[in-house]
């Protein structure tokens, strides 16, 4: 039943929202490209691309025009931890479970993809979750709401991969007071952070094994010998892919020392990590991370939901940014969407929290997780050749009085306040046929409770 | 004597007299109870505000003066449910002392297990929060304790004191099939799997037992007041005689249309002073709500629907709705970790409906009325205590800074452990 209303709903909204790919321009804004400045101007879309942004553009004759005096424009906001529009999320029956992915059970249908867009997300990393060392593979999606679960996908994106330290990945490996004896049988090795760093060197030794199984192959072949291809290892292929640049690591991580650890785990092996997911302690390792040319997406204000997470402080994401450090600000939303709804304040927190500029502010949550997911040359600012992805608020969009009114995608706009506000009575009156009508087909298919005698 | 010939001494020559006797001076103060002050001066004198105006003669003699130019004055804020103090680390049952065994607990007292060094409360009053009703239950209890009025600052939970027995905490049974009731409180599961008629037996039951245990309170009462001879002193008996005389206010968390109709017409039938909390789904009980005067205390707008269909802004629009029709509104965080973020969770109605002066009034004065102690607390006025913030800017503002707090108008520290980590850790070479 529930599924049912969603569906009626989503469709509905589809008709109402123009899909033409025709040109649009964006007037009278403030624009925040947050590369090139704030200006008063306007912004071309044509073709789903930026054509042109600047205090004074052509707009060409027939386009679509958005009078947007007043109103403020930043690019979309690129979520980079989530965990929405996904029917599972951890496979966490193995320590090394990079056979497994996401991407596999995207809900497009989910309504986390329109809540988050509502919010100004158009770009979301959604990730396995953290109950294994070495997890599954990750997808990127864009909230293109009312798009089957392939169109959702990111395609210019490279793929990546889930790593996770600390309390979590060790947690299976520990038997609490209250278990069953029999409990312990199935206890899942790591249950240390030793145990942690193991279970990742133990997996890439195997990986470059493999590597090199392939290597040898392929010299053979190329020689013209005669060959057998080694047998596929789906579990090693990611990691394979890891090792040779092809496959981004974002690693779940907390504490300080667990972070040192993998930084030279990395090394030891040659591969690099793409982004430290939460990384609360980041702030005590600035500098190494800074040196490992290592990004870092965290949150703003969380701590003490955990003993890794006591020594958290919202200053996180300024001193690594200080130091050096490219920083993201994510909001690790599991099926809900709602910390995805205002990454633009979590972003404004920030000028208090260490004090940065606005552009610095709006940067963690737009070109530094696009630069972090390696996407920046598609997404992340407001310039000419760019995806348009667009958010118009109403107000200064790192204020927690601003909301947000428009939001668009390669051009399309898929969101917007006042075609949701103007939907509402009609989806109550749909809602209320619907229910009247499972009530008849109730009536209709009762056992008779009567029966002639 | 010898503690204050020790505060004479530490506090050395900056200041004449008392710390809490001040001039607070060329502000604008935002009394919250009237407009805003420009270029005002507040004089405090033992802690209490004598005076607040453009033209306030200062008393003779020496006094310190804290110099506000360019500066926002604003009474300290009130979180009005919080276990701050009663839990450091969430996911660590040790740490935790919210939720007592039993159904019916309200002779608990939630202050006196409060630790005065919580890394929490520097953390929490930095964000202008001054006060807080620390809510003793959680959980499966119905009748939890009582909560306790108190202030962030102070070296021992009887210094920080406000009120021991601010209002009694419980919650209504929820139909609950399986899932959370939704709001501050929840519910107890017992219906998983059962469906609609399991939830409602179990519903049924609570409620049934809520009031076998108002009558047998009663009846205690009424044994007293006759003065029975062989009544047997009982704590949780005792507890519930204020309560049945209407003068202690009961915080019931009710989320939904159907247990706020219940929970009101039981509470109207129980002659009770009643304040709802946690409430996410009023539908047509929000006129009735505001007809007998009822006040509700909102959980965090920081929510996802409670529907799958629902708004996708229904969170955020409720508290002006609900303010709009006339009732009486103030804020809780419902938590410890985000307690801080108090003012953003009003803050957050204001674009979809609430009007800034109420969001404003929800976290200071609305909540000094609610708890009985707008006599005292809640705004800038004469007569009442200065807990007072000085902020740079608006203080529901996420990128506002509060500069300087007095509560009572003793000076309060705004370092915290993370201000403290932030400096060594940006300083580290």
């Amino acid at each position: 039943m529930r599924i049912l209303l969603i569906g009626a709903w989503s469709a509905a909204f589809c008709l109402t929202a123009g899909f033409a790919q025709d040109v649009t321009v964006i007037q009278n804004a403030t624009i925040h490209t947050v590369t090139k400045g704030t200006m008063k101007g306007s912004i071309v879309i044509r073709d789903g691309k930026i054509a042109e942004v600047g205090e004074k553009v052509m707009t060409p004759s027939g386009a679509r025009v958005i009078d947007a005096a007043g109103k403020h424009v930043i690019p979309g906001i690129i979520d980079c931890h989530t965990h929405i529009a996904v029917d599972a999320i951890n496979e966490g029956s193995v320590s090394v479970s990079s056979m497994v992915g996401v991407g596999d059970v995207v809900n497009s249908e989910g309504k986390d993809i329109y809540r988050a867009l509502a919010g100004g997300v158009t770009t979301a990393n959604v990730l396995h979750g953290s109950a294994n060392a070495i997890g599954g593979k990750n997808v990127l999606l864009k909230m293109r709401w009312g798009k089957d679960a392939d169109a959702l996908v990111f395609q210019e994106a490279l793929p990546s991969i889930k790593f996770a330290l600390g309390e979590n990945p060790k947690r299976a490996g520990q038997a609490t007071g209250f278990q069953a004896p029999g409990a312990q049988q199935n206890l899942r090795y790591p249950g240390t952070r030793m145990g942690v760093e193991d279970v990742i060197r133990e997996a890439f030794l195997r990986a470059q094994e493999y590597q090199k199984e392939w290597k040898a192959y392929e010299a053979k072949k190329s020689k013209g010998e005669a060959a057998l291809p080694p047998r596929r290892d789906l579990q090693m292929e990611p990691l394979v892919e890891v090792l040779e640049g092809k496959r981004l690591v974002h690693a779940h991580c907390y504490r300080a020392d667990e972070i040192l650890m993998l930084l030279r785990v990395a090394e030891e092996f040659h591969f690099k990590i793409a982004t430290l997911q939460h990384v609360l302690e980041g702030y005590k390792l600035a500098k190494e991370i800074a040196a490992a040319g290592v990004g870092a997406s965290t949150f703003s204000d969380w701590w003490s939901y955990k003993v890794e997470a006591y020594d958290a402080i919202p200053y996180n994401a300024a001193i690594m940014h200080k130091k050096g450090v490219l920083v993201s600000l994510n909001s690790d939303d599991a099926g809900g969407a709602e910390l995805m709804r205002r990454l633009n304040t979590e972003a404004g927190k920030m000028m208090k929290y260490g004090g940065l500029t606005e552009d610095e502010a709006l940067a963690m949550i737009t070109i530094n997780p696009a630069k972090q997911l390696k996407i920046d040359q598609y997404v992340g600012s407001i310039e000419a050749g760019k995806q348009a992805d667009l958010v118009i608020y109403d107000k200064d969009p790192l204020s927690i009085y601003s909301k947000v009114e428009k939001v668009f995608i390669d051009g399309n706009q898929y969101f917007d306040r006042e075609k949701d506000l103007e939907e509402r009575p009609k989806q109550d009156a749909r809602k209320k046929g619907l229910l009247e009508k499972e009530k008849e087909t109730e009536k209709r298919n009762a056992p008779l409770s009567r029966r002639p005698s | 004597m010898m503690r204050l010939a020790w505060i004479a001494l530490a506090a050395g020559t900056l200041m004449a007299g008392q710390d809490n006797t001040f001039l607070l001076r060329n502000a604008t103060v935002y009394p919250v109870s009237g407009p805003k002050i420009e270029n005002a001066t507040i004089l405090v004198v033992d802690g209490k505000i004598v005076e607040v105006g453009v033209k306030v003669t200062p008393p003779k003699g020496k006094i310190k003066i804290v110099e506000g130019k360019g500066l926002q004055v604003y009474p300290g804020m009130i979180d009005s449910g919080s276990p701050i103090g009663l839990s450091e680390i969430s996911s660590v049952r040790e740490t935790n002392d919210v939720g007592e065994l039993g159904d019916f607990n309200p002779q608990l007292r939630s202050i006196i297990a409060v630790n005065p060094e919580s890394e929490h409360i520097p953390v929490v009053r930095a964000n202008g929060i001054t006060s807080v009703m620390v809510l003793p239950g959680g959980g499966n209890g119905l009748v939890y304790g009582q909560i306790s009025l108190m202030h962030l600052s102070g070296w021992t939970w009887e210094e920080m004191e406000i009120r021991r027995g601010a209002a009694l905490q419980m919650r209504w049974p929820t139909y609950s099939m399986g899932g959370r009731g939704g709001g501050g409180g929840g519910g107890r599961g017992g219906a998983a799997g059962g469906g609609m008629a399991e939830a409602k037996r179990v519903h049924d039951q609570q409620v049934k037992l809520i009031q076998e245990f108002f009558e047998q309170s009663r009846a205690y009462q009424l044994a007293k007041v006759a003065g029975t001879p062989g009544l047997k002193p009982e704590l949780k008996f005792e507890a519930m005689i204020p309560v049945l005389e209407g003068k202690l206010p009961v915080m019931i968390t009710v989320a939904r249309e159907r247990e706020i109709k219940e929970a009101v017409e039981w509470a109207t039938k129980e002659k009770l002073k009643v304040v709802l909390a946690g409430v996410r789904r009023p539908g047509k009980m929000t006129e009735e709500l505001a007809k007998r005067n009822i006040p509700v205390i909102l959980g965090s707008t920081f929510e996802v629907p409670l529907e799958d269909d629902d708004p996708y802004d229904e969170p955020f629009s409720l508290p002006g709705e609900l303010q709009k029709a006339g009732v009486k509104i103030a804020f809780a965080s419902f938590g410890v970790q985000f307690a801080r973020n108090l003012p953003y969770q009003a803050a957050q109605a204001v674009p979809f409906g609430l009007p800034y002066d109420e969001a404003l009034k929800s976290v200071t004065l609305n909540a000094a009325e609610i708890w009985g102690v707008a006599d005292q607390y809640g705004s800038i006025e004469k007569g009442k205590w200065a807990d007072l913030i000085v902020t740079d800017g608006d203080p529901l503002e996420v990128k506002t800074s509060v500069r300087m707090m007095f509560v009572k108008g003793e000076p309060v520290d705004l370092e915290s452990k993370h201000t403290r980590l932030y400096k060594k850790y940006l300083a580290r070479p």
